[in-house]
């Protein structure tokens, strides 16, 4: 299945780059069942990371604990106008996504 | 001995504790989940819903393989802001008050050929109901901080309007409750959920104005007719038709209701 494009903001202020990311993915925690009673087989994001023009800035494992479609918003130091900021996950189907956006 | 002036201060804390209806602790409660709210819609979901519906306008579709672009909302072919602040409205070329996702079906058919009754039977939040909900996460999102305007004074919409009136006073179902049962007394609510006070514009705009919305506790996004839908569900009834007339006269009860006040669609719910 193809992957839904993140939504990215990030805004740098006083030498601090806020990033705030939308993330869509279904988070299937494995341990629902469907309709007939099968069980939904366990999907989604095992890590995340994000980097600040190729420099990692943050690097999390997710689990089954974190809700479909996560939002996640953190600041880091440094970042200015017109850099890049690039979030990109990896789900336990051996999918992963990765989305740019320049600092605003 | 135990201190007695510790002994009372014990008492109190358990008075205060065990009062949970008291005014001051609900309120202090309700802040809390306010705050909770508040958190929750800087990321709203339905941004994402949002995106697909976008693709979905300007995507030829259907037999006739043509795009929504040429929709008319209302305000004119294509244009869709601030279009939804002012459904449901009468359309002189079906002749009938149609709300957001009745229209949108109407364009379905007209421009994309696609038979509505594709969308009418299939289930909530698959096939071409999915498509919909999305479509309608897009154009709602543009009518955010638009103020509802429905005109009343047109005789369909008017008709209309009664009938919403009497279909939300109207008691049935095994346990003989109306939608003004749980939705028309103040401060009324269900566990931590307040219940709107349909019946006043305060009320009106905070149920009709927030939604359509995407759900935090189930990850859906909801259209104004699958919450319509859900609320005969909950009074134990016989569920409306989607997009049947008393979907529609409901909507014009409470659009009515809330003319004037701030849409903030999509919402965001817990």
């Amino acid at each position: 299945m193809a992957t839904k494009p993140m939504r990215i903001r990030a805004a740098a202020k006083d030498g601090v780059t806020e990033v705030k990311a939308l993330i869509a993915h279904e988070m299937e925690t494995g341990q629902r069942k469907d309709a007939n009673g099968a069980v939904i087989p366990a999907w989604f994001i095992t890590e995340l990371s994000v980097s600040h023009n190729g420099k990692v800035v943050l690097a999390s494992e997710f689990g089954t604990a974190v809700s479909k479609n996560p939002y996640l918003a953190f600041k880091f130091k440094g970042g200015a106008t017109g850099d890049k900021v690039a979030v990109s996950w990896k789900d336990n189907k051996g999918e992963s996504r990765t989305d740019e956006v320049a600092i605003g | 001995m135990e201190n007695p002036q510790k002994k009372l201060a014990c008492l109190l804390a358990v008075l205060a504790v065990s009062a949970p209806l008291g005014a001051q602790t609900s309120d202090k409660l309700m802040e809390g989940i306010n705050e909770y709210r508040e958190a929750l819609a800087d990321g709203n979901p339905s941004e994402l819903v949002a995106a697909e519906g976008e693709e979905l306008w300007k995507l030829k579709r259907g037999p006739k393989n043509a795009t929504l672009e040429k929709c008319d909302l209302g305000l004119g072919p294509g244009v869709i802001k601030g279009a939804s602040a002012q459904m449901p409205r009468f359309f002189k070329d079906t002749g009938k008050v149609q709300d957001l996702e009745t229209r949108l079906m109407t364009c379905m058919e007209t421009l994309q050929g696609i038979d509505p009754k594709e969308v009418v039977n299939a289930r909530w939040l698959k096939g071409e109901k999915e498509k919909m909900a999305a479509l309608v996460a897009y154009i709602v999102t543009e009518s955010n901080g638009h103020k509802v305007k429905v005109d009343l004074n047109n005789p369909a919409m008017k008709k209309m309007y009664d009938m919403g009136k009497l279909a939300f006073y109207y008691r049935t179902g095994p346990m003989d409750f109306s939608c003004a049962t749980c939705h028309g007394d103040q401060g009324k609510r269900i566990r931590m959920q307040e219940l709107p006070d349909l019946r006043t514009h305060e009320g009106a705009i905070a149920g009709w104005g927030s939604w359509p919305a995407y759900r935090v506790s189930n990850g859906q996004f909801w259209t104004m007719q699958h919450r319509l839908n859900d609320c005969y569900r909950q009074q134990r009834t016989a569920e409306p038709i989607y997009g049947s007339d008393v979907t529609i006269a409901l909507s014009v009860y409470l659009a009515g209701k809330a003319n004037g006040g701030k849409v903030v669609t999509p919402g965001i719910k817990r």
